[in-house]
């Protein structure tokens, strides 16, 4: 390897001075420059010079020859025969070809996000969010859209199991009454396992359970740990509470550690509120909030921050003391206190899950301090219904267990084998129970652990209740019949009670029915998805007691920082292919999961930069030894700018061992490194490269179909600036002031333009100043338009099938940049360049401008793609979509070709939903009314960044965007006139930490 | 050095690249014809049916409207093939033991419903949506023939691409209007005059974008 391709970072550092803080980079590869890189790029789709292992002899192709004249015989067979089933009876709602529409709830952690199911003659087939339920307002995330793939996942447990065996459900039924006679006179010896339950109905049956069983207890453990919230909202206030936020009030917001944008039960909601203040509109008064993060590693929460505060997760607490002082001990806190003063009332502290209780009570303290309690933080009760320390709850029961006081324990949902603090020995203490059961989706680590398993179903196969982030209660409406035996908890619950004929359906409707509903609100509850009125009160003059400071933790060595999987979660979703397909927020990874450190920290621990630059196309790396605690763990290494120097930052959920062919065998278990006392990581770590240590590749798409590097800081792909500089000059991002040498040159152009004038013009605005890139849109593209998953080996060849990818830009100093999101579906461009060169007119343009692809027309020259100045065109190298498995068949939007091998596909704006609100408006003889279409990106996305329309409709949403200053077209030189543009991202420092550049009105 | 062809050999060589011209274009020209030609369109093919339903009997015979059985050919891209309870409406009153309608019946008992074999198929790839064609004046019978004359139901009309562009090239040749769109036997008195007329009345476009079709 020559010295040119061995990564500096003191070179990067001089590097990033030369840029004079104007230019975009988006990866560390890039940022050197090297030889390598140059090479990747000028190669431009390197996934397609994949070269065939061997040369092909004349014998081989005679053989390839002869089978393709066997196949094209074979091409030309008839179509086969197909039935047409009418129903018996038909349903007098469902007209065949007509989705409806139904309300349900999907939880995670115990909490739900309201949901809205298409469904296609019963069957489900797309998730959305619902916009009368308060956490979601009509957006998703990547786990909502996801789910339904969990729905149909074919390696979900399907039959009953009594030590590994098939056995039925009366045989558990027959198995689990002598043990629950044997605990008939107090019920010492039975004990329930839970996740978080906030469903009033499943409370009251375990309440029922208990008091039929005095002596039995209820323990509860969800891996993704909120204890430090609840015990720091107990510290603050006596007891456990639940912290609602109201960022549409909030000027100044402060995240101590939080990823609040992008996680937790309420994130979709927060993140609607938050980016609700940044949009900045001409002719609007100009509402922007300004944020404050103070984090470790870079969540989507720091990357949209104005200011981020990099300290080590440990320091965090020593931040939040410096505040509740009020000392500024550093510039940022300096200022950060005085833009508080300045805001009192209207600022907003929201400490991280993975923080300790006395940071969530500092963080409620600062909330009273500055006025915020009443105005924009809301206490109320707490939403579960025990709530409970949950780690000293699950202590409890691993002591119980090895001191042989456990006679039966049932587990209902979780995977505590695999989840649980690695110090318990959870397995040790699990198999000196004499009867165990697990319920769960899968038939997981726990499952093998257990004399019992018995399937659970899935959400949309079951009733239920649960309530959303600020308590609003939302009824659990099924789709479709349990798929593959399934129980539902409450059924499970009533085989405890001995309620066996309840059905979950009966049992929630008993509850409410007791609980004030009558026939009229019942169907209106399950209709709207909601209970009107059911969020939990505010607690009148909730007052925090004073909090201790956050104790001082000594740091020593490398600290690790542990947190769950972004796609994953706690592991539970690890055989959702989508899920593991979805590039990880910052990182980009797919299908693992590595120890993310800092630039210098790689440095440190010996990391030789050529080992992932050796060769960028097949993205790699080595791996680390690391060791804490007295674990020994190998990870890869991945370095990330702006992560805290000192720490690794490991997320934990993959690397099942049990639980679906997608999730065995992928990422790396590092549940190991979680001890109880220290369930999000701790100083003390050893890092250092492995001594023999293999190249190990990684699926990371980043620099995957991206634009010339060379061509990111001159032609203005990515634009941004302050508020300040808005405010000096609204167009600062044009063309004209931004040095390109597009302004002047017209319309010329060798096409001749199309006339859309009586005709509709669909158009996307996307504004990257609300984007977190959070990659809902990205799952919700995929779940629409019935994109194939290709595997962690072809992703490491560049073959992702993502129709919709979110670009991440780094700009500034390599220890804390700023992070820009920009989502690239593709532009429907007027001109565009695909299509000329198409030798089968396999794309054409379409009467309304929008970029057609004709799937069956395709012949798989990839031309397009070579001329897409974009790059978002994706080519189906193999087979990739599965026509085989039965459970997927249902899965799919009939309303989009499956597409096979050897075809080109894109983004099509969504045109089955364009042309299917075209034919209504038609047969209605009107126009499409704005607001009628909406894509699927568009829909989930909880930030509103991206709106689609028909600007030709100058009153339009997206016309009116494109009529703002801040509007422009990505590569409009080339003259492509695309039809997505972008607004210019504007983010609102605070002029005392960061000194606005005079020249370009860009942010220096 | 003596010759080694005869002379012969230059006419032969002509007529052999000509010929293999000729046979090339042949080949192309039988492959069309096989494309087009119902044993590959399925044109004009009956299909068995698990009840032989008439057409002719119930349509012309009985005088039963398109839509008392395919009731969503006016909202949906998908016309409805009936429920069997649509059938027994008339069927628990009438020919009430004709062994011919057992099939019926015991569907109609036992909540198995009845398998029919699809007529008119068309490929995934391609999306045809009836409500707006019933909308904008297209008749039943313009692509599925004289269904009131179809003992056995069969496939009237090709439903190749081509066959589906020569209409939404020039709707005007094929409109009708509204009103006679479920009439069998409706026959334009002059088609040159009332086409155009009807093209603007509806607001019908020359539709031929690929992603009209195809998505």
């Amino acid at each position: 390897m020559s010295d040119q391709k061995t990564l500096n970072f003191t070179e990067f550092r001089a590097r990033v001075g030369d840029l004079r803080g104007k230019e975009f980079w988006r990866s560390l590869e890039e940022l050197s420059r090297s030889d390598v890189f140059d090479e990747f790029f000028e190669q431009e789709f390197p996934q397609q010079a994949l070269p065939l292992k061997k040369g092909v002899d004349r014998r081989d192709f005679m053989k390839l020859m002869g089978a393709s004249v066997a196949m094209a015989g074979l091409a030309a067979c008839r179509q086969p025969a197909e039935a047409i089933i009418p129903y018996v009876r038909q349903p007098e709602s469902i007209i065949p070809g007509r989705p409806l529409y139904f309300a349900s709830a999907m939880t995670l952690g115990g909490v739900a996000t309201g949901v809205l199911v298409e469904s296609h003659m019963n069957r489900p087939t797309k998730i959305e969010g619902n916009p009368e339920h308060p956490s979601s307002l009509g957006a998703s995330n990547s786990f909502m859209q996801a789910s339904i793939l969990g729905l149909y996942d074919p390696d979900r447990s399907q039959v009953v199991r009594r030590l590994g065996d098939t056995a039925t459900w009366s045989d558990f039924i027959g198995a689990i009454q002598p043990v629950l006679n044997a605990a008939k006179t107090n019920g010492a010896g039975l004990r329930l396992l839970t996740q978080t339950i906030t469903s009033p109905s499943l409370g009251a049956q375990i309440q029922q359970l208990l008091a039929m069983f005095p002596g039995m207890k209820w323990h509860q453990w969800e891996a993704v740990s909120y204890d430090g919230a609840r015990e720091g909202g107990r510290m603050a206030f006596g007891s456990y509470v639940n912290t609602v936020y109201d960022f549409t009030k909030a000027n100044v917001v402060v995240s101590l550690g939080s990823n609040f944008l992008d996680e937790g039960p309420a994130h979709l909601r927060y993140a609607r509120d938050f980016m609700g203040r940044r949009r900045v509109r001409a002719g609007e008064a100009n509402r922007m909030n300004r944020l404050y993060a103070i984090e470790a590693g870079m969540t989507s929460t720091g990357s949209v921050a104005e200011h981020r505060l990099v300290v080590k997760p440990s320091q965090i607490g020593e931040m939040a003391n410096a505040l509740l002082n009020g000392q500024g001990s550093n510039p940022f806190l300096a200022a950060l206190l005085k833009d508080l003063e300045a805001n009192r009332g209207a600022s907003a502290f929201i400490a991280g899950d993975e923080q300790p209780a006395a940071v969530h009570a500092i963080a409620h303290a600062l909330n009273a301090r500055y006025g915020n309690i009443g105005t924009t933080v809301t206490i109320t009760d707490s939403l579960e219904v025990a709530p409970t320390n949950q780690l000293a709850s699950l202590q409890e029961l691993v002591r119980d267990m090895n001191a042989g006081a456990v006679n039966a324990l049932v587990i209902l949902g979780g995977n505590p084998v695999f989840d649980a603090p690695v110090d318990l020995q959870f397995v040790k203490a699990l198999d000196k129970v004499p009867f165990r059961v697990h319920h769960s989706l899968h038939y997981d680590e726990t499952s093998l652990h257990c004399h019992w398993h018995i399937p659970d179903t899935h959400y949309l196969e079951t009733w239920g209740d649960a309530r959303g982030h600020d308590g609003t209660v939302s009824i659990i409406q099924p789709l479709i019949a349990p798929l593959y035996n399934g129980r539902a908890t409450s059924e499970v619950l009533g085989a405890l009670i001995g309620g066996l004929d309840q059905t979950p359906y009966e049992a929630v409707r008993a509850y409410w029915f007791a609980h004030g509903a009558t026939e009229e609100s019942w169907r209106r509850w399950v209709h709207d998805g909601v209970i009107p009125n059911s969020a939990l009160p505010a607690r009148a003059g909730a007052v925090p007691n004073a909090p201790s400071p956050a104790p001082a933790i000594a740091s020593s060595g490398i600290e690790i920082e542990l947190r769950h999987d972004p796609t994953l979660y706690d592991g539970r979703f690890a055989n959702n292919a989508w899920l593991q397909e979805l590039p990880k927020p910052q990182t980009k990874i797919t299908w693992d999961n590595v120890m993310i450190v800092g630039p210098k920290t790689s440095e440190k621990i010996g990391y030789d930069a050529d080992d992932r630059d050796g060769n960028v196309n097949e993205r790699r790396t080595r791996f680390a030894d690391v060791q804490y605690r007295g674990v020994k763990m190998r990870l890869p290494v991945w370095v990330v700018p702006g992560h805290c120097e000192d720490v690794a930052t490991i997320y934990f959920g993959p690397g099942r061992e049990r639980g679906g062919k997608v999730a065995e065998g992928t990422g790396f278990n590092t549940y190991p490194l979680r001890f109880s006392d220290a369930l999000h990581g701790g100083p003390g770590a050893q890092i250092a490269m492995s001594a023999a240590s293999e190249i190990y590749p990684i699926a990371c798409t980043q620099e995957h179909q991206s634009i010339d590097p060379k061509v990111v800081g001159e032609r203005g792909i990515i634009r941004a600036g302050t508020l300040a500089a808005y405010l000096k000059n609204p167009r600062f991002a044009q063309a004209e002031e931004h040095g390109s040498d597009v302004a002047g040159e017209g319309n010329e152009s060798f096409y001749k333009p199309y006339d859309y004038s009586d005709k509709h013009a669909w158009a996307m605005v996307i504004d990257p100043s609300v984007c977190t890139g959070c990659n809902g849109c990205v799952a919700a593209c995929q779940a629409e338009n019935n994109i194939s998953v290709v595997g962690k080996e072809q992703v490491v060849h560049e073959r992702e099938m993502h129709w919709l990818r979110i670009d991440r830009y780094y700009r500034g100093d390599v220890e804390n940049p700023d992070v820009f999101h920009q989502p690239v579906p593709c532009m429907q461009c007027e001109l565009a360049p695909c299509e000329p060169v198409c030798p089968v007119e396999a794309t054409s343009h379409s009467e309304d401008g929008l970029n057609d692809m004709t799937y069956n027309r395709c012949v798989g020259t990839r031309y397009c793609s070579n001329n897409c100045p974009y790059k978002v065109r994706r080519f189906n190298f193999f087979h990739y979509a599965d026509y085989d498995t039965p459970s997927f068949k249902p899965m799919r939007n009939p309303d989009v070709t499956i597409r096979t091998r050897g075809v080109m596909e894109k983004c099509t704006y969504c045109v089955q939903r364009i042309n299917a609100a075209k034919i209504d408006a038609e047969r209605e003889g009107r126009r499409v009314r704005d607001g009628e279409v909406v894509t699927a990106c568009q829909q989930a996305c909880p930030t509103q960044a991206i709106v689609f329309g028909d600007m030709n409709d100058k009153t339009s949403a997206v016309a009116r965007l494109k009529a703002q200053p801040q509007n422009y077209a990505m590569l409009e030189e080339l003259q492509t006139r695309p039809r997505t543009t972008y607004l210019a991202t504007i983010r609102n420092p605070n002029p005392e930490l960061k000194p606005e550049s005079a020249d370009t009105g860009r942010e220096g | 050095m003596a010759q080694i062809f005869h002379r012969s050999a230059n006419t032969l060589s002509r007529v052999t690249i000509f010929g293999a011209i000729f046979v090339a274009g042949f080949v192309l020209w039988t492959i069309g014809g096989i494309v087009r030609s119902p044993y590959f369109t399925n044109q004009g093919i009956h299909r068995e049916q698990v009840v032989p339903f008439s057409h002719q009997h119930h349509v012309a015979g009985l005088g039963i409207d398109c839509r008392y059985c395919h009731t969503s050919v006016e909202v949906s891209n998908f016309a409805g093939i009936p429920p069997t309870s649509t059938c027994m409406n008339c069927h628990a009153q009438i020919w009430t033991n004709a062994e011919m309608l057992e099939p019926v019946r015991a569907s109609y008992r036992t909540g198995q419903p009845l398998h029919w074999v699809r007529v008119h198929r068309l490929p995934d790839f391609v999306h045809f949506n009836h409500s707006i064609h019933v909308a904008k004046g297209v008749g039943c019978a313009t692509c599925h023939g004289r269904v009131d004359r179809m003992n056995l139901m069969y496939q009237a009309s090709p439903l190749t691409m081509e066959w589906c562009l020569d209409c939404h090239r020039a709707p005007e040749k094929y409109l009708r209007p509204k009103e006679e769109v479920f009439n069998m036997a409706y026959v334009a008195k002059d088609q040159a005059t009332l086409g155009p007329q009807l093209v603007k009345k509806y607001a019908v476009r020359s539709l031929t974008h690929c992603s009209t079709c195809h998505y």
